[in-house]
């Protein structure tokens, strides 16, 4: 038996399923585009809501056994297409691989902030997005030396890339709100005496322990909300950041000098979501990522049989739905698989 | 006798029309205003009179902008046009040979053939005046017959005439264009039945006629010629009666306009008798539909055409006066050259007069800043695109500009958003606000990122003794007086005309000439007078994002067809929405030469740190 499993992205959730596919008794092969595992989760520095270490959570989940698991790294996968039961899947480089099912846990991109240009990012030095405030945190005083000296005043925008009609993205990215929240109380932890505001359309604290952060985050770290969406940033002689903002919940335009804006970019379905797509038939939502063909009983299966579906790369998710949604995808696998065997 | 009972549907249609449109037309002109009425009492006298009656035979008769839009279009309209005249004032000259010259009732040169059966004259005899008549009478008959066949393909199958849509009918429309139609064949048919009983006819009656007369019993044909004569006279009766409130309003009306704009008369910014006047000169043609990017958006029943008829037909809504992008295409190729977007404005006027924000929040105080030869105003959008400013700050610099950052710390808007939703008021209270501040600086030279505040400090601001230029002309300025210097990028660029900049401003020429000084320009099928707007135009109350974004993905199919290096804009608002798509490298113009510019200081710094070395 030893049918063949493909999992396509060796983020969390690809590998989390081949952990279990593994101890079923599958053969799979990790298909990973860069040359390392995890995925984005090891850029992060402490993860919402409990301020874990991110690095000891990819740890845990990196160092699972993976016995008759091989990982293909450098291998950007182009085209999966269904042949005679089994899957032919195509690598950029010319790499061909066949399996019995392919796995996709393609995950997500980070929205590119260049494309709200209002907001200054790639002009202005001191506008940079939640992903690289992260990695700020990892080294020790990051934020001090981008800067060049204590910040005294720091704004976080909320709904960068997400919600936003105007540029392609209408949906709700989910976890950037918390992450935020999570950020500015770092942020203050940091500076004491800074002031840090939190610049949001409205606030989705909807998992569990996410409304006491907020609250902590107000009246432990008097980080302050205000809710109005920035409309344009500014730079002024001195390098400081000059934002417009209408505060709707006084229904009065505010202009604020901070000395750093950092843009809470939001997920986006990724470039290799477009192209797989298309070569295997598989369908596409309107924001951009993978349908299954029943989002409420079958979440993980797609429209052709024996392609399935994990994590992020069928809509934004947090670390903890994701693991979940791969342990589910591959009992999913697990199930075609055998009752393919049995025919 | 020189009467029969059928001549009265005619000339029964005749009066009816004549007093109708001396009804309508004296109470437009009674309600212009004082000084319009003035305008006309001295056009009449004045020597407008030439090139306006000239621009009538252009434009009403030979309907060269037709000819211009498609050859095929032109001729069909030419023939009826032309042609219907032509028979007109011939018939009448022909009638005088039978009648001595005297003065005849209306209908006698229109049913000439049955009242005058002249067998002395051979269809293909040209040699005496008579026969002449007879023959050019057919022949002009069979001008207006191939139009009228033309017509008949046209709404068969309306691309072969360059057009992709053609406007629907309303029921006065459908009468009128049935008689129309049916009007020359039958002025055929009755003729010839005349002819091939009592001779007299011209080559084409002569020999329709002896067909018929083959086909047909001796018997009948007398009874079928009478009836055919009734079916002509009541054809034209029921077209006189009908058009008044149909589409064919535009034949006439489109003359008193061609006067009335000779004479200086104009709607601007209010709907008035002339914009009246403007509505019904509009024959609906459907030219202004095709280029309409409103119905890439499927929203055609916005498209001119329409809009015109409902405004003509008092059935105008807020959804049809809102959902206009105001770029201007119609415009360009409207062949009555009706002011289509004033029209729009105007009526948007009607109800939106006023606002509930009275401006407080603006700054009271004018901002001090003697010295200074040059103001740049980035603008609202401009301030939505930081680099095309950030740009633009650096560029002055490198030329020693003594300038000043007008709205660095925020715009006050320019007022053309208001003015474009027909918010008059409350735009001139930010401009006046704008203007204080522009006088106050003592500069001459006003520089704006924004085609949009371009167009309405141009236009509105009446800035005395300041010039107005867009970046893009002053940077060509700048080039050319060397005190600029720039490289040539290679890169392979294709110009976008925004359309208040292009069709708004006309300035088409500067943006190219500093374009091709710093790339490589590749024409594309669609620009200048004809560019596509981006979608993203300020000018519409009513798109929704979607929409937006298919006029602007069909716009960039257009722009990016030769597959550029990059999508070169002049206005931020262009380069806003062009790059939302992301499937695009946009950049404006100040960009691309504030690259040029980096690229001459960086090889400079370089070849320090070498000699450094």
């Amino acid at each position: 038996m030893n049918k063949q499993v493909a999992i396509i992205g060796a983020g969390i959730a690809g590998l989390e399923a081949a952990s279990i596919l593994d101890s079923m008794g599958f053969k799979v092969t990790l298909v990973e585009k860069a040359e390392h595992t995890g995925g984005h989760i090891q850029n992060w520095h402490q993860l919402f809501p409990d301020r874990r270490n991110a690095t000891e959570v990819a740890q845990g989940i990196i160092s699972k056994p993976l016995a008759n698991v091989s990982t293909e790294f450098n291998r950007e996968v182009t085209s999966i297409q269904p042949f005679a039961e089994k899957f032919i899947i195509s690598a950029k480089d010319g790499w061909v691989f066949n399996a019995d099912a392919v796995l996709i846990t393609t995950g997500f991109e980070l929205f590119d902030a260049k494309r709200k240009e209002e907001y200054g990012y790639g002009i202005y030095d001191h506008v940079i997005t939640s992903a690289e405030l992260e990695t700020l945190f990892k080294k020790e005083n990051g934020v001090t030396l981008r800067i060049g000296r204590t910040p005294s005043r720091i704004g976080l925008v909320h709904c960068v890339g997400s919600r936003d009609e105007k540029i392609g993205n209408i949906f709700c990215s989910k976890v950037c709100c918390v992450t935020a929240v999570k950020q500015a109380i770092e942020l203050k932890e940091l500076y004491p005496e800074c002031e840090i505001y939190c610049l949001y359309m409205d606030l989705r604290m909807s998992g569990r322990h996410y409304e006491e952060l907020y609250k902590q985050a107000q009246e432990e770290y008097s980080i302050q909300f205000i809710r109005g969406r920035l409309s344009e940033a500014a730079e002024d002689k001195s390098g400081k950041i000059i934002v417009k903002v209408e505060d709707t919940l006084l229904g009065r335009p505010l202009k604020m000098t901070m000395d750093m804006l950092v843009l809470m970019t939001g997920m986006v379905a990724s470039a290799q979501t477009a192209s797989i797509c298309s070569s295997a038939g598989i369908q596409k939502d309107s924001d951009g990522f993978f349908k299954a063909s029943d989002p409420h009983l079958y979440g993980n299966i797609t429209g052709i049989p024996g392609i399935f579906l994990a994590g992020t790369c069928s809509g934004p998710k947090t670390i903890s739905d994701t693991l979940s949604d791969a342990r589910s995808a591959a009992l999913a696998v697990q199930s075609y698989l055998s009752a393919e065997a049995n025919n | 006798m020189t009467f029969d009972l059928f001549v009265i549907p005619f000339f029964g249609g005749l009066i009816f029309l004549l007093v109708v449109l001396f009804i309508k037309y004296s109470r437009w002109i009674a309600l212009i205003d004082r000084s319009g009425r003035r305008k006309i009492g001295y056009g009449l006298f004045s020597l407008q009179i030439f090139p306006a009656t000239w621009e009538v035979f252009l434009e009403s008769l030979l309907h060269r902008r037709m000819w211009k839009q498609n050859k095929l279009l032109g001729y069909m309209h030419m023939s009826f046009a032309f042609g219907w005249l032509l028979l007109i004032l011939l018939g009448n000259l022909e009638s005088r040979i039978y009648s001595g010259g005297h003065l005849n009732p209306p209908y006698y040169p229109i049913f000439l053939k049955f009242f005058v059966h002249d067998k002395r004259v051979l269809p293909f005899e040209l040699n005496t005046l008579p026969g002449f008549f007879r023959f050019i009478m057919d022949f002009v008959l069979l001008y207006i017959l191939s139009g009228l066949v033309l017509a008949f393909f046209k709404r068969i199958h309306s691309r072969w005439f360059g057009m992709k849509n053609t406007s629907r009918h309303n029921r006065f429309d459908q009468w009128a264009i049935t008689c129309l139609w049916l009007i020359f064949p039958l002025r055929l048919l009755a003729e010839s039945l005349t002819a091939s009983i009592y001779g007299g006819g011209g080559f084409l009656t002569n020999s329709v006629g002896d067909t018929l007369a083959m086909i047909l019993p001796a018997a009948v044909t007398p009874g079928m010629a009478y009836v055919a004569w009734w079916a002509y006279s009541s054809a034209l009766g029921i077209f006189f009666i009908t058009l008044p409130w149909s589409r064919y309003m535009h034949i006439p009306t489109e003359v008193v306009m061609i006067y009335l704009k000779h004479f200086g008369v104009k709607s601007g910014k209010h709907l008035n008798s002339f914009s009246e006047i403007e509505m019904r000169a509009c024959p609906k043609c459907g030219v202004c539909i095709d280029v309409c990017q409103m119905k890439d958006a499927g929203a055609v029943g916005s498209t001119p055409a329409y809009f015109v008829r409902s405004l003509r037909m008092k059935e105008g809504n807020s959804l049809l006066n809102n959902n206009c992008m105001l770029c201007g295409r119609c415009k360009e190729v409207c062949p009555v050259q009706i002011d289509l977007l004033d029209l729009r404005i105007a009526s948007r006027n009607l109800e939106n007069q006023s606002i509930d924000k009275p401006f407080s929040y603006l700054p009271a105080d004018v901002p001090d800043s003697k010295g200074i030869n040059v103001l740049y105003f980035a603008g609202c959008m401009g301030h939505l695109t930081p680099s095309v400013k950030k740009a633009m700050v650096s560029i002055m610099d490198a030329a020693n500009v003594k300038y000043k950052f007008l709205d660095q710390d925020g715009s006050v808007c320019c007022g053309r958003p208001l003015m474009m939703a027909g918010m008059f008021e409350a735009a001139r209270s930010l401009m006046e606000k704008n203007r204080q501040a522009i006088h106050a600086s003592g500069a001459r030279i006003l520089v704006t990122s924004c085609p949009i505040c371009y167009k309405i400090f141009n236009e509105e601001y009446k800035l005395f003794g300041v010039e107005v230029l867009h970046h893009s002309q002053y940077l060509l300025r700048l080039v050319e007086a060397g005190s600029l210097w720039i490289n040539h990028s290679g890169l392979s660029v294709v110009y976008h005309d925004p359309c208040e900049l292009g069709r708004g401003s006309e300035v088409y020429k500067e943006p190219r000439k500093l374009l091709k000084r710093v790339a490589k320009l590749i024409p594309i099928e669609q620009e200048r007078e004809n560019a596509l707007c981006c979608g993203g135009s300020i000018g519409d109350l009513a798109l929704n994002q979607d929409q937006r974004n298919i006029i602007r993905d069909a716009a960039l199919d257009v722009l990016l067809e030769p597959k550029p290096d990059f999508l070169v804009t002049a206005c931020p608002l262009c380069k806003k929405t062009f790059s939302s798509a992301g499937t695009a490298k946009v950049i404006d113009i100040a960009e691309l030469v504030a690259q040029q510019l980096e690229k001459a200081d960086n090889l400079i710094e370089e070849t320090v740190e070498e000699s450094i070395l």
